[in-house]
């Protein structure tokens, strides 16, 4: 069914039709509208949902544990300093191999504080030990919110799911919902897991780990990320047989003969689309390439496919305060370190704190990655686009 | 009620061999909760010395599902798993009728998770909360926390040449607890086996959320002999130290009214983290200024029981 709905609507939307068990949510400053919307539709009877008002983000995701530890289906979503107050929990529900599917509208992390889109808040996450999927629209949006129930619960690791703030979350798309009986046809019941309602096998959960086992623990759910893609894109290639849509681990767009690509993540890299069709009725060989799936980082992908062009541009919403760059940025410099052909790459760094990109900006620096290509040359490999300097 | 006899034959939950120290007060109280409890329980547990020394992999000592995530939010921990409890319940997919029970230290009740305490009972989770109450934070190492007891010696609040232990008086939680307007809240200490038990079954039996406040005794916080944990916690109540009482539907009970009020003195000088005090050059003003607020806060306690 087609309709308009903006991306907290998308999201929320996906989250009614799995009627998970439990969601518990907070509204920090900055709030996202996702959970708002879903309890009204707790509120009108609209799904079995038992929803959990708390007092915090950081109770939110020790809620979500609960129950998860329970044996329920259980989703939540949050933004920014939200996320932020979750972390310490984040790694516990991954580290505790709990299901938890968390819808995240991406925005600044203060200070200043700010509300709008930038990736710094599931970046500082990246290393919580969920798979995190970045989203370019409303469509993919609550396609992948579907998607990352049936991943969770394969993988046994939490989702986050993310959009754009505002650019993504408040902006009004058109997009292809699917029947409700469907969806819960395809997610069916959530695989049993040791619980703690399974009163006569008491279990113990999250005790103290020493020297002796800790690692072993910990080289375990390593184990579960390592091994958690083919998780992933089985479930994108069921969904493209049932659904007919498909979302692969990284996406790209017109790069088989491109001489030269830019990189991107969430909102950026439809506007960069557009630039690229631009681009290419001028006769000029670029392409894009869309990070999906930021972890696992799906690396020997990456590494295969960015080899073959003479040079890269890589956008990152988000930087690492390090003096290295961007995290995309960053990251691709590290698996480019065993490439056999390592193309130049240079980073630009954008659009923090919801700054607009336009297409001139992008077009601008596909000319740059251009002339890098044929000259082979970085002068700067970290600049910053858009901003007064 | 059950007698002590029958009381007895009924299975430990909290298994032996666990890593307490001698005389700990905490394993003594959750032991006679869990044998009170007269329905199934889930247990949560803060980050802690509870969770410390009865969970050290691969070993567990509890018989009962128990979870354990973090310091500050036993509270919404368990309140999820209630919460994911109801869900699946009402769902057919689970049968059995099963409580919930959250064990807080004092620290991660009175500082750290009193926020998630607040919100969980706001909200009205069918959970009994118990806060094993030893008055410092005892597993990091003896520091202050807001339920230490005035010129108590911490590692945070320490007997120095100027200031005689922790400045200021203990915040009284369970006051706090009762302002929620919860159905049911009460003080107990692990010295009264019976009223403790009571107290147990009558907060499993409300049909929200409920609190009770055990003082504990930590031997080695507290610096008295480890088979003292008993006397000693017997005293705090006949000196009115630790009041036992309940708030049951808006009415405030006392369970037990010493005919006469031992002075506070007994009860500090049988304790290490009080010595100072009697080396004190004003050591009669601080015990004079101890007993006073004792005094206050009984005397409040009585007037709200009418």
């Amino acid at each position: 069914m087609i309709v308009a709905r903006t991306g907290n609507e998308a999201m929320a939307e996906a989250m009614r039709q799995v009627n998970p068990d439990v969601v518990a949510a907070y509204p920090i400053t900055p709030a996202t509208e996702i959970v708002q919307i879903f309890s009204s539709f707790v509120h009108d009877g609209l799904v079995d949902t038992k929803f959990v008002a708390v007092e915090s983000e950081h109770s939110a995701m020790s809620a979500c544990i609960g129950a998860a530890a329970a044996g329920a289906r259980v989703m939540t979503g949050t933004a920014s300093q939200g996320l932020a107050l979750m972390h310490e929990m984040l790694f516990i529900a991954a580290a505790l191999r709990l299901p938890i599917v968390l819808c995240v509208v991406n925005r600044s992390l203060s200070a200043p504080i700010n509300i709008h889109c930038d990736h710094s808040d599931t970046l500082a996450s990246r290393d919580s030990g969920w798979i995190q999927i970045y989203t370019e629209n409303s469509q993919e949006a609550y396609d992948s919110v579907i998607q990352a129930v049936k991943i969770s619960e394969r993988a046994l690791l939490p989702v986050m799911v993310t959009i754009d703030g505002f650019i993504i979350s408040h902006g009004m798309e058109r997009i292809d919902i699917l029947d409700d009986r469907e969806v819960r046809e395809y997610l069916g019941e959530p695989p049993k897991r040791p619980n703690l309602l399974d009163i006569d096998k008491p279990i113990t959960m999250g005790p103290l780990d020493l020297q002796d086992y800790f690692f072993e623990h910990k080289r375990s759910e390593i184990e579960g990320m390592n091994t958690s893609l083919p998780h992933i894109e089985a479930v994108a290639r069921e969904y493209k047989e049932r659904f007919g849509r498909y979302y692969p681990v990284i996406d790209t767009y017109r790069i088989d003969d491109a001489e030269v690509a830019v990189m991107a993540m969430g909102s950026a890299a439809g506007t960069a689309k557009v630039v690229v069709d631009r681009m290419r009725e001028k006769g000029k060989k670029v392409g894009l390439i869309r990070m999906r799936v930021v972890r696992p980082f799906p690396k020997n992908y990456l590494k295969e496919l960015i080899q073959g062009f003479a040079a890269v541009g890589i956008m990152d919403r988000s930087d690492t305060l390090s003096t290295l760059g961007g995290h995309l940025y960053v990251e691709t410099r590290a698996v480019l370190y065993r490439a056999s052909h390592q193309p130049p790459i240079k980073n630009y760094i954008y659009g923090l704190g919801g700054r607009d990109i336009s297409l001139e900006e992008i077009e601008e620096i596909f000319e740059e990655v251009l002339e890098i290509g044929k000259s082979g040359k970085v002068t700067e490999p970290v600049v910053y686009k858009g901003v007064r300097e | 009620m059950p007698s002590l006899k029958e009381l007895i034959k009924k299975q430990d939950l909290l298994s032996g061999g666990h890593r307490a120290c001698a005389g700990c007060g905490a394993t003594i109280i959750v032991r006679q909760v869990l044998l009170a409890a007269q329905y199934p329980v889930v247990v949560g547990a803060s980050t802690g010395c509870l969770e410390v020394v009865t969970t050290i992999f691969p070993y567990t000592a509890w018989k009962v599902p128990f979870i354990h995530s973090a310091f500050e939010n036993v509270a919404a921990t368990i309140a999820g798993v209630e919460t994911g409890y109801r869900a699946l319940k009402e769902k057919g997919k689970i049968k059995e009728e099963i409580r919930f029970i959250a064990f807080g230290g004092d620290g991660g009740t009175y500082d750290i998770g009193l926020q998630a305490l607040s919100g969980a009972i706001e909200r009205g989770h069918r959970m009994l909360y118990i806060c094993y109450n030893n008055q410092a934070y005892m597993n990091t190492g003896i520091q202050r926390s807001s339920a230490t007891p005035y010129c108590a010696h911490t590692t945070t609040s320490p007997a120095g040449k100027v200031i005689p232990g922790k400045p200021q008086f203990r915040k009284d939680l369970t006051e706090i607890v009762i302002a929620h307007d919860i159905p049911y809240a009460a003080q107990a200490s692990l010295a009264y086996w019976n009223d403790l038990t009571k107290k147990v079954q009558k907060a499993l039996e409300v049909d929200g959320p409920s609190f009770i406040n055990v003082l504990s005794v930590c031997p080695l916080g507290w610096g008295v002999p480890s088979d003292m944990t008993v006397e000693i916690a017997r005293l705090a109540v006949e000196t009115c130290f630790w009041p036992l009482y309940e708030y049951e539907n808006g009415k405030y009970i006392i369970n037990r009214k010493p005919r006469e009020k031992k002075p506070i003195e007994e009860f500090l000088k049988k304790q290490n983290r009080f010595r100072h005090i009697f080396r004190h050059p004003d050591r009669d003003k601080i015990i004079a200024r101890i007993q006073k607020e004792i005094d206050r806060r009984w005397e409040r306690l009585l007037k709200r029981a009418g």
